[in-house]
Protein backbone atom coordinates (compact mmCIF):
# COMPACT_ATOMS: atom_id res chain seq x y z
CA UNK A 1 0.00 0.00 0.00
CA UNK A 2 1.21 3.55 0.42
CA UNK A 3 3.33 3.64 3.59
CA UNK A 4 6.56 3.78 1.51
CA UNK A 5 5.00 6.34 0.15
CA UNK A 6 4.12 7.95 3.17
CA UNK A 7 7.06 7.30 5.00
CA UNK A 8 9.36 9.10 2.90
CA UNK A 9 7.42 12.34 2.21
CA UNK A 10 8.19 15.06 4.83
CA UNK A 11 4.98 16.27 6.17
CA UNK A 12 3.48 19.77 6.52
CA UNK A 13 4.10 20.38 10.24
CA UNK A 14 7.89 19.59 9.66
CA UNK A 15 8.05 22.75 8.18
CA UNK A 16 7.23 25.74 9.97
CA UNK A 17 9.79 27.41 10.72
CA UNK A 18 10.38 29.75 13.95
CA UNK A 19 8.77 33.04 14.58
CA UNK A 20 5.17 31.25 12.77
CA UNK A 21 2.46 32.03 14.48
CA UNK A 22 -1.23 30.47 14.94
CA UNK A 23 -4.20 30.18 17.19
CA UNK A 24 -5.82 26.70 18.38
CA UNK A 25 -9.02 26.20 15.96
CA UNK A 26 -11.14 24.76 19.02
CA UNK A 27 -9.47 26.59 22.60
CA UNK A 28 -8.31 29.60 20.77
CA UNK A 29 -4.78 29.71 22.93
CA UNK A 30 -2.32 31.84 20.63
CA UNK A 31 1.50 30.47 19.78
CA UNK A 32 4.86 31.55 18.55
CA UNK A 33 7.51 28.88 17.49
CA UNK A 34 10.97 29.93 18.81
CA UNK A 35 12.47 26.58 17.24
CA UNK A 36 12.72 23.07 16.45
CA UNK A 37 13.37 20.90 19.42
CA UNK A 38 13.11 17.72 18.13
CA UNK A 39 11.20 14.96 15.86
CA UNK A 40 10.11 12.11 16.37
CA UNK A 41 7.41 8.99 15.09
CA UNK A 42 3.88 10.94 15.61
CA UNK A 43 4.97 14.32 14.95
CA UNK A 44 7.66 17.24 15.09
CA UNK A 45 8.03 18.71 18.77
CA UNK A 46 8.83 22.94 18.92
CA UNK A 47 10.03 24.97 21.24
CA UNK A 48 7.06 27.87 21.50
CA UNK A 49 6.28 31.12 23.37
CA UNK A 50 2.95 30.87 24.61
CA UNK A 51 0.63 33.55 27.40
CA UNK A 52 2.35 31.73 30.40
CA UNK A 53 5.53 31.54 28.93
CA UNK A 54 7.86 28.60 27.40
CA UNK A 55 6.10 25.92 26.52
CA UNK A 56 6.56 22.36 24.20
CA UNK A 57 4.02 22.00 21.35
CA UNK A 58 3.57 18.40 19.59
CA UNK A 59 2.50 18.86 15.92
CA UNK A 60 0.93 15.42 14.72
CA UNK A 61 1.72 14.06 11.05
CA UNK A 62 -1.71 13.57 10.27
CA UNK A 63 -5.32 14.11 11.97
CA UNK A 64 -5.20 10.93 13.52
CA UNK A 65 -1.83 10.86 15.24
CA UNK A 66 -1.16 11.61 18.59
CA UNK A 67 -4.35 10.60 19.94
CA UNK A 68 -3.02 8.12 21.55
CA UNK A 69 -0.34 10.23 23.53
CA UNK A 70 -3.03 12.42 24.57
CA UNK A 71 -4.76 10.03 25.87
CA UNK A 72 -2.61 8.76 28.08
CA UNK A 73 -1.14 12.35 28.89
CA UNK A 74 -4.74 13.19 30.23
CA UNK A 75 -4.90 10.51 32.60
CA UNK A 76 -1.70 11.41 33.59
CA UNK A 77 -2.36 15.07 34.81
CA UNK A 78 -5.28 13.38 36.88
CA UNK A 79 -2.54 12.38 38.50
CA UNK A 80 -1.86 14.00 41.59
CA UNK A 81 1.96 15.93 41.72
CA UNK A 82 1.81 15.05 38.29
CA UNK A 83 5.18 13.83 37.58
CA UNK A 84 4.35 11.01 35.25
CA UNK A 85 5.32 12.97 32.27
CA UNK A 86 5.64 16.35 30.85
CA UNK A 87 2.10 17.64 31.68
CA UNK A 88 -0.21 18.21 29.98
CA UNK A 89 -1.52 21.93 29.22
CA UNK A 90 -3.72 22.43 26.05
CA UNK A 91 -5.13 19.75 23.20
CA UNK A 92 -6.08 21.37 19.87
CA UNK A 93 -5.95 21.48 15.62
CA UNK A 94 -3.63 23.59 14.11
CA UNK A 95 -4.37 24.93 10.19
CA UNK A 96 -1.15 24.70 8.11
CA UNK A 97 -1.82 25.18 4.49
CA UNK A 98 -5.33 24.25 4.12
CA UNK A 99 -4.99 20.98 6.53
CA UNK A 100 -5.94 20.72 9.33
CA UNK A 101 -3.18 19.09 12.20
CA UNK A 102 -3.92 18.14 15.74
CA UNK A 103 -1.47 19.85 18.55
CA UNK A 104 -0.93 19.57 21.93
CA UNK A 105 1.06 21.45 24.15
CA UNK A 106 3.13 20.22 26.89
CA UNK A 107 5.12 21.42 30.03
CA UNK A 108 9.13 21.97 28.12
CA UNK A 109 11.75 19.68 29.71
CA UNK A 110 14.88 21.31 29.11
CA UNK A 111 17.99 19.30 29.44
CA UNK A 112 20.27 16.81 27.64
CA UNK A 113 19.97 13.43 26.54
CA UNK A 114 20.60 10.50 28.91
CA UNK A 115 23.42 9.36 27.05
CA UNK A 116 24.92 12.48 26.25
CA UNK A 117 24.86 12.99 29.85
CA UNK A 118 26.67 9.74 31.36
CA UNK A 119 29.61 10.40 28.74
CA UNK A 120 30.13 13.85 29.76
CA UNK A 121 29.83 14.17 33.32
CA UNK A 122 30.83 10.60 34.61
CA UNK A 123 29.61 6.85 34.51
CA UNK A 124 28.95 7.52 38.50
CA UNK A 125 25.23 9.03 37.69
CA UNK A 126 23.73 6.24 35.98
CA UNK A 127 22.89 4.36 38.49
CA UNK A 128 21.49 7.17 40.72
CA UNK A 129 19.18 8.13 37.40
CA UNK A 130 18.42 4.95 37.28
CA UNK A 131 17.03 4.59 40.97
CA UNK A 132 15.33 8.26 39.99
CA UNK A 133 13.45 6.45 37.22
CA UNK A 134 12.66 3.23 39.31
CA UNK A 135 10.92 5.84 41.78
CA UNK A 136 8.86 7.54 39.17
CA UNK A 137 8.12 3.74 37.39
CA UNK A 138 7.05 3.17 40.76
CA UNK A 139 4.31 5.77 40.57
CA UNK A 140 3.47 4.73 37.51
CA UNK A 141 2.48 1.60 38.12
CA UNK A 142 0.83 1.93 40.91
CA UNK A 143 -1.46 4.11 38.53
CA UNK A 144 -1.68 0.83 36.59
CA UNK A 145 0.45 1.91 34.14
CA UNK A 146 3.17 0.57 31.85
CA UNK A 147 5.54 2.64 30.11
CA UNK A 148 6.11 0.17 27.05
CA UNK A 149 8.88 1.88 24.57
CA UNK A 150 11.39 2.53 27.77
CA UNK A 151 14.49 3.42 25.71
CA UNK A 152 17.80 6.72 26.05
CA UNK A 153 16.37 7.94 23.84
CA UNK A 154 13.02 8.77 25.87
CA UNK A 155 14.64 9.93 29.04
CA UNK A 156 16.25 13.31 29.26
CA UNK A 157 18.16 14.97 32.25
CA UNK A 158 16.66 18.05 33.14
CA UNK A 159 18.26 20.20 35.92
CA UNK A 160 20.41 21.42 38.00
CA UNK A 161 19.29 19.56 40.58
CA UNK A 162 20.11 16.94 37.56
CA UNK A 163 16.12 14.44 37.59
CA UNK A 164 15.84 12.18 35.01
CA UNK A 165 12.44 12.56 33.29
CA UNK A 166 10.35 11.13 30.51
CA UNK A 167 8.59 11.90 27.50
CA UNK A 168 7.19 10.12 24.78
CA UNK A 169 4.46 8.59 26.26
CA UNK A 170 2.31 7.12 23.55
CA UNK A 171 4.00 3.35 24.30
CA UNK A 172 2.52 3.39 28.01
CA UNK A 173 -0.19 0.85 28.22
CA UNK A 174 -2.57 -0.44 30.86
CA UNK A 175 -1.25 -3.27 33.07
CA UNK A 176 -2.82 -6.64 31.58
CA UNK A 177 -2.90 -5.62 28.13
CA UNK A 178 -0.19 -6.41 25.16
CA UNK A 179 2.37 -3.50 25.08
CA UNK A 180 1.83 -1.14 22.77
CA UNK A 181 4.83 -0.17 21.51
CA UNK A 182 8.75 -1.21 21.97
CA UNK A 183 11.78 -0.66 20.69
CA UNK A 184 13.58 -4.62 20.17
CA UNK A 185 17.19 -3.72 22.41
CA UNK A 186 15.01 -3.02 25.53
CA UNK A 187 12.27 -5.39 24.87
CA UNK A 188 12.17 -8.82 26.52
CA UNK A 189 10.55 -10.61 23.77
CA UNK A 190 12.84 -10.14 21.79
CA UNK A 191 15.46 -11.33 23.66
CA UNK A 192 13.54 -14.62 24.35
CA UNK A 193 13.18 -13.43 28.10
CA UNK A 194 9.61 -12.94 28.89
CA UNK A 195 5.83 -11.77 26.89
CA UNK A 196 5.17 -9.16 26.02
CA UNK A 197 2.17 -8.17 28.50
CA UNK A 198 2.26 -4.71 30.06
CA UNK A 199 3.45 -5.31 33.80
CA UNK A 200 5.70 -3.93 36.07
CA UNK A 201 8.44 -6.27 34.67
CA UNK A 202 8.45 -5.48 31.27
CA UNK A 203 9.64 -1.77 32.24
CA UNK A 204 11.67 -3.38 34.72
CA UNK A 205 13.08 -5.40 31.80
CA UNK A 206 13.88 -2.16 29.74
CA UNK A 207 15.18 -0.24 33.06
CA UNK A 208 18.11 -2.77 33.26
CA UNK A 209 18.73 -2.48 29.39
CA UNK A 210 18.72 1.07 28.98
CA UNK A 211 21.72 0.72 32.53
CA UNK A 212 23.49 -1.74 30.61
CA UNK A 213 23.46 0.24 27.32
CA UNK A 214 25.06 2.99 29.01
CA UNK A 215 28.13 1.60 28.85
CA UNK A 216 27.53 0.04 25.26
CA UNK A 217 26.21 2.68 23.78
CA UNK A 218 26.21 0.93 20.18
CA UNK A 219 23.48 -1.45 21.03
CA UNK A 220 24.42 -4.79 20.57
CA UNK A 221 22.70 -7.57 19.15
CA UNK A 222 21.53 -10.90 19.90
CA UNK A 223 23.11 -14.27 18.00
CA UNK A 224 21.44 -15.10 15.23
CA UNK A 225 21.58 -18.95 16.36
CA UNK A 226 17.88 -18.73 17.81
CA UNK A 227 18.71 -21.35 20.55
CA UNK A 228 21.53 -19.08 21.58
CA UNK A 229 21.53 -18.31 25.42
CA UNK A 230 20.51 -14.60 25.84
CA UNK A 231 20.64 -14.58 29.05
CA UNK A 232 24.47 -15.74 29.53
CA UNK A 233 25.23 -13.31 26.82
CA UNK A 234 23.82 -10.14 28.80
CA UNK A 235 25.88 -11.67 31.55
CA UNK A 236 28.98 -11.17 30.19
CA UNK A 237 28.51 -8.10 28.82
CA UNK A 238 27.78 -6.89 32.26
CA UNK A 239 30.71 -8.96 33.86
CA UNK A 240 32.74 -7.22 31.37
CA UNK A 241 31.89 -3.55 32.45
CA UNK A 242 33.54 -2.29 35.16
CA UNK A 243 30.49 0.24 35.87
CA UNK A 244 28.15 -2.34 35.72
CA UNK A 245 29.83 -4.87 37.67
CA UNK A 246 28.91 -3.88 41.14
CA UNK A 247 25.14 -4.02 40.18
CA UNK A 248 25.11 -7.44 38.43
CA UNK A 249 23.32 -9.24 41.03
CA UNK A 250 20.34 -6.48 40.46
CA UNK A 251 20.77 -6.50 36.71
CA UNK A 252 20.48 -10.15 36.29
CA UNK A 253 17.59 -10.07 38.57
CA UNK A 254 15.83 -7.57 36.68
CA UNK A 255 16.28 -9.26 33.31
CA UNK A 256 15.26 -12.39 34.83
CA UNK A 257 11.83 -10.84 35.81
CA UNK A 258 12.26 -11.58 38.90
CA UNK A 259 11.37 -8.27 40.44
CA UNK A 260 7.66 -8.12 40.33
CA UNK A 261 7.82 -4.02 41.66
CA UNK A 262 9.99 -1.15 40.97
CA UNK A 263 10.38 -0.61 44.88
CA UNK A 264 11.91 -3.32 45.45
CA UNK A 265 14.71 -3.07 42.45
CA UNK A 266 15.20 0.74 43.30
CA UNK A 267 16.07 -0.37 47.56
CA UNK A 268 18.10 -2.87 46.17
CA UNK A 269 20.20 -0.41 43.89
CA UNK A 270 20.45 1.82 46.87
CA UNK A 271 22.16 -0.78 48.66
CA UNK A 272 24.79 -1.58 46.11
CA UNK A 273 25.49 2.47 45.92
CA UNK A 274 25.69 2.83 49.52
CA UNK A 275 27.77 -0.18 49.41
CA UNK A 276 30.26 0.89 46.58
CA UNK A 277 30.42 4.93 46.87
CA UNK A 278 31.46 4.86 50.94
CA UNK A 279 35.21 4.45 50.82
CA UNK A 280 36.46 3.00 47.89
CA UNK A 281 38.02 6.02 45.70
CA UNK A 282 39.80 3.91 43.19
CA UNK A 283 36.60 1.92 41.87
CA UNK A 284 35.37 5.72 40.79
CA UNK A 285 38.68 6.21 39.43
CA UNK A 286 38.45 3.55 36.94
CA UNK A 287 34.91 4.37 36.03
CA UNK A 288 35.88 7.68 34.79
CA UNK A 289 38.88 6.64 33.30
CA UNK A 290 36.59 4.85 30.62
CA UNK A 291 35.24 8.46 29.46
CA UNK A 292 37.77 10.23 27.43
CA UNK A 293 37.65 7.72 24.45
CA UNK A 294 34.22 8.14 24.03
CA UNK A 295 34.23 11.75 24.98
CA UNK A 296 36.00 12.74 21.64
CA UNK A 297 33.61 11.23 19.21
CA UNK A 298 30.76 13.48 20.66
CA UNK A 299 28.20 11.50 19.44
CA UNK A 300 24.34 12.80 19.05
CA UNK A 301 21.80 10.64 20.93
CA UNK A 302 20.43 10.78 17.41
CA UNK A 303 22.91 8.07 16.39
CA UNK A 304 21.60 5.37 18.65
CA UNK A 305 18.42 5.51 16.81
CA UNK A 306 19.50 3.26 14.48
CA UNK A 307 17.70 -0.02 14.78
CA UNK A 308 15.08 2.03 14.79
CA UNK A 309 11.76 2.06 16.73
CA UNK A 310 9.20 -0.04 15.10
CA UNK A 311 6.93 2.43 16.13
CA UNK A 312 8.34 5.07 13.86
CA UNK A 313 6.63 3.49 10.91
CA UNK A 314 3.97 1.92 12.94
CA UNK A 315 2.28 5.42 13.82
CA UNK A 316 3.02 6.72 10.63
CA UNK A 317 2.07 4.13 8.62
CA UNK A 318 -1.24 3.62 10.90
CA UNK A 319 -2.34 6.59 11.11
CA UNK A 320 -1.64 7.33 7.13
CA UNK A 321 -3.50 3.83 6.85
CA UNK A 322 -6.46 4.91 9.39
CA UNK A 323 -7.29 7.61 6.66
CA UNK A 324 -7.49 5.46 3.75
CA UNK A 325 -9.54 2.89 5.50
CA UNK A 326 -11.95 5.85 6.19
CA UNK A 327 -12.59 6.24 2.19
CA UNK A 328 -12.41 2.38 1.98
CA UNK A 329 -15.06 2.12 4.57
CA UNK A 330 -16.95 4.58 3.49
CA UNK A 331 -17.89 2.66 0.35
CA UNK A 332 -18.55 -0.97 2.50
CA UNK A 333 -21.25 0.63 4.83
CA UNK A 334 -23.24 2.43 2.21
CA UNK B 1 -19.45 -2.80 21.42
CA UNK B 2 -19.22 -6.51 20.12
CA UNK B 3 -16.01 -6.49 17.23
CA UNK B 4 -16.62 -10.19 16.84
CA UNK B 5 -13.48 -11.99 14.94
CA UNK B 6 -10.65 -10.65 12.80
CA UNK B 7 -9.51 -12.90 9.93
CA UNK B 8 -6.45 -12.22 7.87
CA UNK B 9 -4.07 -14.04 5.67
CA UNK B 10 -0.72 -13.23 6.26
CA UNK B 11 1.19 -14.06 3.23
CA UNK B 12 5.31 -13.93 2.91
CA UNK B 13 7.39 -14.10 -0.23
CA UNK B 14 10.30 -12.85 -1.96
CA UNK B 15 9.03 -12.54 -5.10
CA UNK B 16 7.13 -12.71 -8.23
CA UNK B 17 4.30 -15.62 -8.87
CA UNK B 18 5.00 -17.76 -12.11
CA UNK B 19 2.13 -20.15 -11.96
CA UNK B 20 -1.68 -20.38 -11.84
CA UNK B 21 -4.26 -17.15 -11.59
CA UNK B 22 -3.64 -13.80 -9.83
CA UNK B 23 -2.60 -13.71 -6.79
CA UNK B 24 -4.46 -10.31 -6.61
CA UNK B 25 -7.47 -11.68 -7.74
CA UNK B 26 -7.81 -14.50 -5.07
CA UNK B 27 -7.26 -11.28 -2.74
CA UNK B 28 -9.85 -9.37 -3.87
CA UNK B 29 -12.20 -12.23 -3.72
CA UNK B 30 -10.71 -13.29 -0.03
CA UNK B 31 -11.20 -9.03 1.11
CA UNK B 32 -15.15 -9.82 -0.52
CA UNK B 33 -15.52 -12.36 1.99
CA UNK B 34 -14.22 -10.68 4.71
CA UNK B 35 -10.66 -12.06 5.02
CA UNK B 36 -8.10 -9.12 4.97
CA UNK B 37 -4.63 -10.12 3.10
CA UNK B 38 -1.81 -8.76 4.54
CA UNK B 39 1.64 -9.32 2.38
CA UNK B 40 5.31 -9.00 3.88
CA UNK B 41 7.85 -8.17 0.33
CA UNK B 42 11.59 -10.28 2.00
CA UNK B 43 13.99 -8.05 -0.12
CA UNK B 44 17.04 -9.61 -0.91
CA UNK B 45 19.23 -6.29 -0.76
CA UNK B 46 18.32 -2.87 -3.12
CA UNK B 47 18.28 -4.54 -6.19
CA UNK B 48 15.34 -6.99 -5.72
CA UNK B 49 13.00 -4.24 -5.30
CA UNK B 50 11.15 -4.71 -8.59
CA UNK B 51 8.35 -5.97 -10.14
CA UNK B 52 8.09 -8.96 -7.53
CA UNK B 53 7.60 -5.94 -4.94
CA UNK B 54 4.79 -4.21 -6.99
CA UNK B 55 3.05 -7.71 -6.96
CA UNK B 56 3.72 -7.45 -2.95
CA UNK B 57 1.55 -4.07 -2.94
CA UNK B 58 -0.98 -5.04 -5.28
CA UNK B 59 -1.96 -8.20 -3.36
CA UNK B 60 -2.43 -6.07 -0.17
CA UNK B 61 -4.23 -3.65 -2.13
CA UNK B 62 -6.78 -5.76 -3.60
CA UNK B 63 -6.97 -7.82 0.20
CA UNK B 64 -7.77 -5.05 2.03
CA UNK B 65 -4.71 -5.47 4.14
CA UNK B 66 -1.60 -4.06 4.60
CA UNK B 67 1.98 -4.76 2.94
CA UNK B 68 5.57 -4.02 3.29
CA UNK B 69 9.01 -4.27 2.21
CA UNK B 70 11.45 -5.79 4.49
CA UNK B 71 14.87 -6.76 4.51
CA UNK B 72 15.36 -10.72 6.49
CA UNK B 73 16.95 -9.60 9.53
CA UNK B 74 13.99 -7.21 10.00
CA UNK B 75 11.50 -9.70 9.38
CA UNK B 76 9.83 -9.92 13.37
CA UNK B 77 9.31 -6.16 14.41
CA UNK B 78 7.89 -6.24 10.85
CA UNK B 79 5.59 -9.57 11.17
CA UNK B 80 3.85 -8.17 14.56
CA UNK B 81 3.26 -4.67 12.96
CA UNK B 82 1.69 -5.50 9.74
CA UNK B 83 -0.57 -7.87 11.78
CA UNK B 84 -1.35 -5.26 14.02
CA UNK B 85 -1.57 -2.62 12.20
CA UNK B 86 -4.39 -4.50 9.60
CA UNK B 87 -6.24 -5.47 13.05
CA UNK B 88 -6.29 -1.55 13.92
CA UNK B 89 -7.21 -0.87 10.42
CA UNK B 90 -10.29 -3.54 10.20
CA UNK B 91 -11.17 -2.24 14.25
CA UNK B 92 -11.27 1.60 12.96
CA UNK B 93 -13.38 0.61 9.80
CA UNK B 94 -15.72 -0.73 11.94
CA UNK B 95 -15.66 2.07 14.87
CA UNK B 96 -16.15 4.75 12.51
CA UNK B 97 -18.88 2.72 10.69
CA UNK B 98 -20.69 2.18 14.07
CA UNK B 99 -19.87 5.93 14.68
CA UNK B 100 -21.50 7.66 11.78
CA UNK B 101 -24.92 5.77 11.92
CA UNK B 102 -24.49 7.87 15.56
CA UNK B 103 -23.06 10.91 13.74
CA UNK B 104 -24.83 11.13 10.41
CA UNK B 105 -22.84 10.37 7.49
CA UNK B 106 -21.67 13.44 7.00
CA UNK B 107 -19.01 13.46 9.45
CA UNK B 108 -15.82 12.52 9.75
CA UNK B 109 -13.50 11.46 12.52
CA UNK B 110 -11.82 14.52 11.90
CA UNK B 111 -14.59 16.76 12.43
CA UNK B 112 -15.20 16.25 16.18
CA UNK B 113 -13.24 17.70 18.39
CA UNK B 114 -9.91 16.56 19.62
CA UNK B 115 -11.60 15.14 23.12
CA UNK B 116 -14.36 12.99 21.45
CA UNK B 117 -11.33 11.70 18.71
CA UNK B 118 -9.76 10.54 22.05
CA UNK B 119 -12.66 8.50 23.18
CA UNK B 120 -13.02 7.00 19.89
CA UNK B 121 -9.23 5.79 19.93
CA UNK B 122 -9.60 4.80 23.11
CA UNK B 123 -12.66 2.34 21.40
CA UNK B 124 -10.13 1.22 19.02
CA UNK B 125 -7.46 0.16 21.45
CA UNK B 126 -9.70 -1.68 23.73
CA UNK B 127 -11.38 -3.88 21.14
CA UNK B 128 -7.27 -4.22 19.42
CA UNK B 129 -7.02 -5.52 23.36
CA UNK B 130 -9.80 -8.15 23.11
CA UNK B 131 -11.13 -9.09 20.04
CA UNK B 132 -10.18 -12.54 18.86
CA UNK B 133 -7.78 -13.21 15.68
CA UNK B 134 -7.30 -15.77 13.20
CA UNK B 135 -4.19 -15.48 11.29
CA UNK B 136 -3.40 -18.36 8.55
CA UNK B 137 -0.11 -17.46 7.71
CA UNK B 138 1.26 -18.45 4.04
CA UNK B 139 5.05 -18.79 3.90
CA UNK B 140 6.37 -19.11 0.00
CA UNK B 141 9.21 -21.78 0.18
CA UNK B 142 10.74 -21.58 -3.25
CA UNK B 143 14.16 -22.09 -3.68
CA UNK B 144 15.46 -18.35 -3.15
CA UNK B 145 13.74 -18.65 0.27
CA UNK B 146 15.43 -21.19 2.11
CA UNK B 147 18.02 -19.10 3.58
CA UNK B 148 15.49 -16.73 4.98
CA UNK B 149 13.39 -19.16 6.42
CA UNK B 150 15.47 -19.30 9.58
CA UNK B 151 14.32 -15.66 10.33
CA UNK B 152 10.83 -16.51 9.04
CA UNK B 153 10.77 -18.96 12.01
CA UNK B 154 11.71 -16.17 14.69
CA UNK B 155 9.28 -13.90 13.37
CA UNK B 156 6.70 -16.18 13.31
CA UNK B 157 7.26 -17.19 16.90
CA UNK B 158 8.02 -13.55 17.82
CA UNK B 159 4.35 -12.49 16.03
CA UNK B 160 3.01 -15.44 18.61
CA UNK B 161 4.46 -13.68 21.55
CA UNK B 162 2.75 -10.60 20.60
CA UNK B 163 -0.52 -11.50 19.73
CA UNK B 164 -0.88 -13.84 22.96
CA UNK B 165 0.48 -10.86 25.18
CA UNK B 166 -3.41 -9.31 24.25
CA UNK B 167 -6.59 -10.65 26.27
CA UNK B 168 -8.35 -11.82 23.23
CA UNK B 169 -7.93 -15.33 21.76
CA UNK B 170 -5.52 -16.12 19.00
CA UNK B 171 -5.22 -18.71 16.19
CA UNK B 172 -3.14 -19.47 13.94
CA UNK B 173 -2.27 -21.62 10.70
CA UNK B 174 0.74 -22.04 8.65
CA UNK B 175 0.70 -22.94 5.39
CA UNK B 176 3.51 -23.76 2.70
CA UNK B 177 3.90 -23.08 -1.01
CA UNK B 178 4.91 -25.08 -2.86
CA UNK B 179 3.83 -28.13 -1.30
CA UNK B 180 5.65 -31.46 -1.55
CA UNK B 181 2.97 -32.67 -4.41
CA UNK B 182 0.33 -29.88 -4.01
CA UNK B 183 0.06 -26.50 -5.17
CA UNK B 184 0.36 -25.81 -1.01
CA UNK B 185 1.17 -27.39 1.98
CA UNK B 186 -0.45 -27.45 5.57
CA UNK B 187 2.31 -27.81 7.89
CA UNK B 188 0.19 -26.36 11.19
CA UNK B 189 -3.66 -26.54 11.72
CA UNK B 190 -5.47 -24.30 13.96
CA UNK B 191 -3.93 -23.41 16.93
CA UNK B 192 -3.04 -20.67 19.84
CA UNK B 193 0.30 -20.43 19.99
CA UNK B 194 3.41 -21.02 17.62
CA UNK B 195 6.12 -22.50 18.93
CA UNK B 196 7.70 -25.86 18.06
CA UNK B 197 7.78 -24.72 14.21
CA UNK B 198 11.67 -25.61 13.96
CA UNK B 199 11.03 -28.71 12.74
CA UNK B 200 8.98 -27.68 9.79
CA UNK B 201 11.46 -25.38 8.53
CA UNK B 202 14.40 -27.93 8.73
CA UNK B 203 12.90 -30.57 7.48
CA UNK B 204 11.74 -28.46 4.36
CA UNK B 205 12.39 -29.03 0.72
CA UNK B 206 12.21 -25.76 -1.29
CA UNK B 207 10.77 -25.82 -4.71
CA UNK B 208 11.06 -24.14 -8.15
CA UNK B 209 7.55 -22.49 -8.70
CA UNK B 210 5.86 -19.89 -6.83
CA UNK B 211 1.94 -20.51 -6.89
CA UNK B 212 0.79 -17.80 -5.00
CA UNK B 213 -2.66 -17.41 -6.52
CA UNK B 214 -3.19 -20.63 -5.97
CA UNK B 215 -1.42 -21.05 -2.44
CA UNK B 216 -4.01 -17.51 -1.25
CA UNK B 217 -6.72 -19.72 -2.65
CA UNK B 218 -6.34 -23.02 -0.14
CA UNK B 219 -5.89 -20.54 2.65
CA UNK B 220 -8.91 -19.15 1.66
CA UNK B 221 -10.76 -22.32 1.16
CA UNK B 222 -9.48 -23.29 4.53
CA UNK B 223 -10.96 -20.37 6.35
CA UNK B 224 -14.11 -21.76 4.82
CA UNK B 225 -13.80 -25.10 5.66
CA UNK B 226 -13.47 -23.80 9.31
CA UNK B 227 -16.70 -21.82 9.03
CA UNK B 228 -18.50 -24.77 7.34
CA UNK B 229 -17.03 -27.29 10.16
CA UNK B 230 -18.38 -24.73 12.92
CA UNK B 231 -21.91 -23.52 11.46
CA UNK B 232 -23.12 -26.93 12.27
CA UNK B 233 -22.24 -26.90 16.03
CA UNK B 234 -23.14 -23.47 16.47
CA UNK B 235 -24.55 -21.03 14.05
CA UNK B 236 -24.23 -17.77 16.07
CA UNK B 237 -20.66 -17.27 15.43
CA UNK B 238 -20.27 -13.08 15.25
CA UNK B 239 -18.81 -12.31 12.10
CA UNK B 240 -17.95 -8.58 10.52
CA UNK B 241 -20.35 -7.00 8.70
CA UNK B 242 -17.58 -7.11 5.94
CA UNK B 243 -20.03 -9.27 3.45
CA UNK B 244 -20.33 -6.43 0.94
CA UNK B 245 -17.70 -3.90 -0.36
CA UNK B 246 -17.04 -1.30 -1.91
CA UNK B 247 -14.22 -2.29 -4.22
N1 LIG C 1 8.29 18.20 26.56
C1 LIG C 1 9.42 18.26 25.85
N2 LIG C 1 10.38 19.15 26.19
C2 LIG C 1 11.52 19.22 25.46
N3 LIG C 1 11.82 18.47 24.39
C3 LIG C 1 10.90 17.58 24.00
C4 LIG C 1 9.66 17.42 24.71
N4 LIG C 1 8.96 16.46 24.08
C5 LIG C 1 9.72 16.04 23.06
N5 LIG C 1 10.88 16.68 22.99
C6 LIG C 1 11.95 16.48 21.98
O1 LIG C 1 11.38 16.10 20.75
C7 LIG C 1 11.87 14.84 20.32
C8 LIG C 1 10.77 14.00 19.70
O2 LIG C 1 9.73 13.82 20.63
P1 LIG C 1 9.07 12.43 20.93
O3 LIG C 1 7.95 12.67 21.86
O4 LIG C 1 10.11 11.44 21.32
O5 LIG C 1 8.52 12.08 19.51
P2 LIG C 1 7.96 10.69 19.02
O6 LIG C 1 7.02 10.22 20.07
O7 LIG C 1 7.23 11.06 17.77
O8 LIG C 1 9.14 9.81 18.81
C9 LIG C 1 12.45 14.18 21.54
O9 LIG C 1 13.50 13.35 21.24
C10 LIG C 1 12.89 15.38 22.37
O10 LIG C 1 14.19 15.76 22.02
Amino acid sequence: MMEKMNFQSKNQASKLSAGTKWVGKWNKNPYRIIRTLGSGATGVVYLVETRSGQRAVKIGENKMSLTSEINVLKHFSKVRGNVLGPSLLDVDDIEIRGEMYPFFCMEYLKGEPLLDFAKKRGTEWVPVFIVQLLGDLDRLHQEGWVFGDLKPENLIITGPPSRVRWFDVGGTTKQGRAIKEYTEFYDRGYWGLGDRKAEPSYDLFSTAMIFIQTAYPHRFKKPADAGSDNLELLRRYISHSPPLLPYKKILIHALKGKYTDAQLMKKELMEAIDNRTAPKKTVEKQSRSVQPKRHRKKTKSKKYKEPQSFRTELILTASFLFLSSVLYFMGQWM
Amino acid sequence: MNAGKIKQILLLTDGCSNQGEDPAAVAAFANEKGITVNVIGILEHESNRGKGMKEVENIAASGGGVSQLVYASQLSQTVQMVTKQAMTQTLQGVVHGELRQILGEEREMEDLPPDKRGEVMEVVDDLGETVNLEVLILVDTSASMKPKLPMVQEALSDLSISLNSRTGNNNFALFLFPGKRKDTEKVLDWTPKINSLTDTFHRLTTGGVTPTGPALKSALYHFEKRRGKRSLIDDGEDEFPIEESGF
